[in-house]
């Protein structure tokens, strides 16, 4: 059964179409990418998950229930988190009380104090970043704070994580080490659906990808079929992506 | 009475960032039920029911506006003053048919002792809330509401109740202040200034620490004191001009500037290279 499913996903801005009639299926354990130039909808088709934005038509399901509709913490504690394309960390709590906010009200919420800190320690710690537990978040290298927020997300405990462009602007060290990451996570059991443009780490590390082009899908499959894929070279990757594969 | 309404706002206000005017609003509430009540129940239980009544009102204004953001939420706030000032007034005048009321009185020294049982409760209440994970997702979403939202917090449920409990003791002091004004009228018990007062001692005092707006309050409430005594006919004048100067030299607040100081002593004894 999929974890995600989603069916003829529509969302207008005014009178721009920001995504079209997008069917999308995730099965468990999967890494899958979203693609696409700038204003694609690729982040739109997050929020619409996530719940931040209400769908103009579709319904979405994750696990065999209906969550579009839903608030979102109602759909983060049904076990759905994300990151944001902009930091959105809380920038004067320190690294620990952005972890813990999630351990607190997460999918297990009503846990005891003690069994929250104690998990919110273990992911810094899983995330790399047990170092600066106690710095203030505004503080921390951009590179930790996209950390922090997949921190944040992984303590809510969730089944499927949204990563929206975790490598923009990190080094290609920093890049590495983000990738490592994702596939770790992933080995703990959590489905995985990232958008990004690095795309070195989206042919390593996912097994499917999602092209979305004004909004519609407009390719999917595996990165194979992807960077050999006539439209999707034509629209986005261009004609050197093609020589180098 | 300043010191409790300040330290309420803060209580909502501080952490979330949302400035809200309705302080007088809530107050005034509290005078009402002094004013309706006053001849039939005990002091204590009309300091509670006023309490409840504001915290009803706030519940009910919360769930409706804590949705708007920013400057929609000051404005609608501070309609909600007017709002009940004049409805209240055209209550009393076309229903009633009375402007004013006579509320009972009750010694001094009581009403002291009434207003620090209040700040007790409030301090404990407010201490409570800063530790625990409740206080959290407030400063969460000060931080930023949609990371909180989608962290897992009930965004909106966490607000309207913050606003509530602030309002609750915003009622109560409210409802004991009338006590000592004997005459009310909704001028009174409406005041606008009252919703204004808070914002600028808090900002005064300083509103990242926990004494700050208390220190803020108690230094404002004597100053304007003072300044009504000694210059009755320029005080507004020489309370702005210090309220200018608090905020361009002192953006944090006293507790900022305190600790300044505290800062640059330190730092003069062990010089950095």
């Amino acid at each position: 059964m999929p974890v995600l499913e989603g069916k003829g996903l529509t969302k207008y801005f005014g009178g721009l179409v920001a995504v079209s009639n997008v069917d999308l299926h995730v099965d468990e354990g999967e890494i899958v990418g979203l693609i696409g130039p700038n204003g694609a909808g690729k982040t739109t088709l997050f929020n619409l998950i996530s719940g931040a934005l209400p769908l103009r038509s579709g319904t979405i399901l994750f696990k065999g229930q209906k969550i579009s509709g839903l608030k979102p913490y109602e759909i983060c504690r049904r076990g759905v988190a994300r990151t944001f394309q902009s930091i959105k960390v809380f920038p004067d709590m320190s690294a620990l009380q952005n972890v813990l906010l999630g351990s607190y009200f997460g999918v297990s919420p009503g846990m005891s104090s003690m069994e929250a800190l104690r998990e919110a320690k273990e992911i810094l710690e899983f995330m790399g970043l047990s170092a600066s537990s106690a710095t203030r978040a505004r503080d921390l290298t951009l590179a930790s704070q996209k950390r922090l927020e997949v921190a944040r997300a992984l303590a809510t405990k969730p089944q499927l994580l949204l990563i929206d462009e975790m490598m923009a602007g990190l080094n290609p060290t920093e890049v590495a080490q983000a990738i490592e990451l994702v596939s770790s996570i992933r080995k703990n059991g959590i489905t995985i659906i990232m958008i990004e443009h690095v795309m070195k780490a989206i042919m390593n590390v996912c097994e499917r990808i999602i092209v979305l082009h004004h909004g519609q899908k407009i390719a999917e499959g595996t990165p194979q079929e992807i960077v050999s894929s006539e439209t999707v070279i034509k629209l986005y990757l261009g004609e050197r992506a093609r020589a180098a594969s | 009475m300043y010191i409790v309404i300040t330290v309420s706002w803060t209580m909502f206000s501080g952490p979330t960032g949302y400035i809200s005017l309705a302080p007088a609003a809530f107050f005034g509430v509290g005078v009402y039920t002094s004013a309706l009540l006053g001849l039939v129940l005990p002091l204590p239980a009309i300091i509670g029911i006023g309490g409840l009544a504001s915290f009803c009102l706030a519940l009910f204004v919360g769930a409706l506006t804590l949705r708007l953001r920013g400057t929609y939420f000051v404005m609608f706030t501070f309609g909600l003053v007017e709002l009940l000032l004049h409805f209240v007034l055209w209550w009393e005048v076309n229903i009633t048919g009375t402007t004013g009321r006579v509320v009972p009185t009750v010694n001094n020294t009581k009403v002291f002792y009434f207003m620090l049982i209040i700040f007790v409760i409030l301090m404990f209440a407010l201490y409570t809330i800063r530790g625990s994970r409740f206080g959290l997702a407030l400063e969460a979403i000060g931080q930023n509401e949609d990371a909180a939202a989608h962290t897992g917090v009930n965004v909106t449920m966490v607000k309207v109740i913050t606003f509530a409990i602030s309002a609750f003791f915003m009622g109560a002091a409210g409802a004991l202040m009338a006590t000592r004004w004997t005459y009310i009228d909704p001028k009174i018990a409406f005041n606008p200034l009252l919703s204004f007062m808070p914002v600028l001692m808090a900002i005064f005092g300083g509103m990242g620490q926990l004494y700050g707006p208390i220190i803020g309050a108690a230094i404002f409430a004597y100053l304007e004191e003072f300044l009504i005594t000694r210059f009755p006919y320029y005080y507004m004048l020489i309370f702005g001009t210090i309220m200018v100067i608090a905020i361009v030299y002192m953006p944090e607040g006293l507790v900022g500037l305190i600790r300044r100081l505290l800062k640059s002593s330190t730092e003069g004894r062990h010089a950095r290279t």
